[in-house]
């Protein structure tokens, strides 16, 4: 008996047995759920710690070839739910893992007492994303995705605002209903391949005869539909802008991976299929996220909100890693991974830093806390007296000194990073992509493509140069109706360790960048991953 | 038969599309539960339509997998059903928030132009 075997599922059990057991403590006892949750968000970066450096072929004896499978109560994988840990969900879980801590921390300083269940939702929320990267099997993930968006709906009305309940209610429809595309795509590819497994999916996709390659084909044009609505592809993605500014930027914060399990989706079934199946890959993909990128670009100019520009960021690193599937994929994955660490850990820091910035600005911010909205939850899950809506600044932990000029030097260094400037992680990652651009240009793909491709990455950061400067002189230089806030430790370390751990990226670069270049190689060549699915799966059937 | 069941689904489908894009949060709420039904129907229909067929594979002898319909579908069906509930019940509850936050049944909270 073999305990390696069973690390694959650790990401999931730990969150869920965590919020499981927060639900009993009532909600006043606030120290044993905090406990819980630090010791899950270190259980889960201590476990995708692990699998990242099993899957790096370090101990190719437990793993060979670097894939991990678990087989769920032990059916064989093509019935069975089968979980798949190869590097890119290694490096996703390792992703999540890491932006799910300083979240942690910033959101005890006020967040988690603006309603009630933060902490277990939190806690489903990442069991969610971790499921997702894990499972291969399509209905699995379906239902992962299902608990993301569960969780998120009410993490998203957390702390109820007349504007977020508005946002929320437009959430909810926009997913339900791609919830529903993404089920008649998972039914069309069962009637048409008579299986779920996404291995399977792939292995048998050849042989399709007949009426059923139309069937197979129009089932996953469908799941890319839904797949494109949660990544925010054009022209699914009008709901995300409105849903992040009203979000609660803690939450802001880890949704901004949320939305990176379609992007992740997209690649997984898009690598298993050849990269050839449209519109989960090539020219429609392509263009499809082109036409994001320039979205999420007039709306980088047009905002006047730093968490609105946070969000379109969002949406622009969206759009950027959708066409670098859509472009001659095989030079590009690894680069778009390297962009993608990058632009997921800075979204991050971006999102909590504009939590401090709202509050320099308007002090009576706290319309957001209003004891107007603060009874609707409170009374309607019958948890006893809320918590002193706005408890004082000085309860919970040490002051930081010089508030202003931590937030000036963190609004700059977020400013390098969103846009791709020198010496940050997002520079070396535009540069691989431009890199790996002319590398699949001079390998036939077609120049207008690639100059396009080019143009709006180039502008891309221009234009996040631009309206962040012009947010950062409104905000700082402005003298008239400034309040310096109190800023405490634990709201501004996370946003400093979301900034540091950049650096860190920038300066293992050469590390990260073998890393994420197995991990490429590994989508380029899904048999690998097919074999592993299947013949795993028989050697350990009894 | 599948003439009948493609029908319905089709009605179901439309009437749930045309409700979703009505203004006032109810009848959104409404076209996503038909729409719902539609999808769990069609969901359904995706192991073939069989009559007279039980799911339950018994005895030992018989190996005829022709003589039983496709169990999969319908257990893909009722984690459907469930979370289409569950989601459902969600935004009615959002539904009534935004009622009570807002004065109006409208989506955007504020009625359009007159």
């Amino acid at each position: 008996m073999n305990l390696w075997q069973h690390l694959p599922v650790l990401p999931i059990l730990i969150p869920l047995a965590a919020a499981a057991t927060m639900l009993l403590f009532a909600e006043p006892q606030r120290t044993p759920r905090l406990a819980l949750a630090f010791a899950s968000g270190l259980g889960q970066l201590a476990a995708a710690a692990t699998l990242l450096y099993l899957t790096s072929d370090a101990v190719p004896q437990i793993w060979a070839q670097g894939i991990g499978t678990y087989t769920i109560g032990g059916w064989r994988a093509p019935f069975g739910i089968v979980l798949v840990v190869d590097c890119l969900s290694a490096l996703m879980l390792a992703l999540n893992a890491l932006l799910a801590l300083p979240v942690l921390v910033y959101s005890i300083a006020r967040s988690d007492r603006l309603g009630v269940y933060y902490h277990p939702l939190l806690q489903f929320l990442l069991m969610g994303v971790n499921g997702a990267f894990l499972t291969g099997d399509v209905f699995n993930l379906f239902v992962f995705f299902e608990i993301v968006l569960a969780a998120s709906y009410a993490l998203l009305l957390h702390g109820a605002a007349a504007q977020r309940v508005k946002a929320a209610l437009h959430f909810i429809v926009v997913n339900l209903s791609a919830s529903f595309a993404f089920l008649l795509g998972i039914a069309m590819l069962y009637s048409a391949l008579g299986t779920l497994n996404m291995a399977d999916i792939a292995a048998r996709w050849p042989e399709l005869q007949g009426g059923n390659v139309g069937i197979a084909h129009a089932g996953a044009a469908i799941l890319a539909i839904a797949f494109l609505v949660k990544a925010a592809g054009w022209p699914l993605n009008f709901w995300l802008p409105a849903t992040y500014t009203a979000a609660h930027p803690a939450v802001a914060a880890i949704f901004s991976i949320a939305t990176k399990i379609g992007v992740y989706a997209t690649l997984r079934l898009s690598s298993l299929l050849g990269y050839s199946v449209t519109p989960l890959g090539g020219i429609w993909l392509f263009y499809g996220a082109i036409a994001t990128m320039a979205f999420a670009i007039l709306g980088i100019l047009a905002s006047r909100q730093l968490q609105r520009v946070a969000a379109f960021n969002v949406i622009l690193s969206s759009g950027t890693m959708l066409a670098a599937i859509g472009l001659g994929p095989r030079p590009m994955i690894g680069p778009a991974l390297f962009y993608l660490l990058g632009s997921v850990l800075a979204s991050g820091a971006l999102f909590m830093l504009t939590g401090m910035t709202e509050r320099m600005r308007i002090m009576a911010l706290e319309t957001a806390y209003s004891p107007a909205a603060q009874p609707v939850t409170y009374s309607a899950f019958s948890v006893g007296e809320p918590p002193e809506p706005h408890a004082p600044d000085a309860e919970i932990g040490i002051a930081i000194p010089a508030a202003m000029a931590f937030l000036g030097l963190a609004f700059v260094c977020c400013t390098l990073l969103v846009t791709g400037m020198p010496p940050f992680a997002g520079f070396i990652g535009k540069l691989a992509l431009l890199s790996g651009i002319f590398t699949s240009m001079s390998a036939g793909a077609a120049a207008l493509r690639g100059w396009l491709f080019i143009g709006l990455l180039l502008m891309g950061g221009f234009a996040g140069l631009l309206a962040l400067s012009r947010i950062g002189m409104r905000l700082f230089w402005s003298v008239t109706g400034r309040v310096t806030p109190r800023l405490r430790l634990i709201e501004a370390g996370p946003v400093a360790f979301l900034i540091l751990s950049c650096v860190a990226l920038t300066a293992a670069a050469g590390h990260v960048m073998t890393y994420v270049d197995s991990a490429a190689h590994m989508l380029n060549e899904p048999r690998t991953y097919i074999r592993a699915v299947l013949t795993d799966a028989l050697e350990k059937a009894p | 038969m599948e003439i009948v069941y493609a029908l319905v689904l089709g009605i179901l489908t439309a009437s749930g599309t045309w409700l979703l894009l009505r203004p006032r949060t109810f009848q959104v709420l409404l076209g996503l539960s038909l729409l719902s039904y539609a999808v769990n129907l069609f969901i359904f229909a995706a192991g073939g339509l069989v009559i007279d067929a039980p799911p339950i594979i018994t005895g030992v002898g018989t190996s005829d997998p022709g003589r039983f319909a496709d169990p999969l579908p319908q257990s893909l069906v009722l984690t459907a059903i469930v979370i289409g509930f569950a989601t459902t019940a969600l935004s009615l509850v959002v539904l009534l928030a935004l009622r009570g936050l807002t004065g109006t049944d409208h989506v955007d909270g504020q009625e359009g132009e007159p």
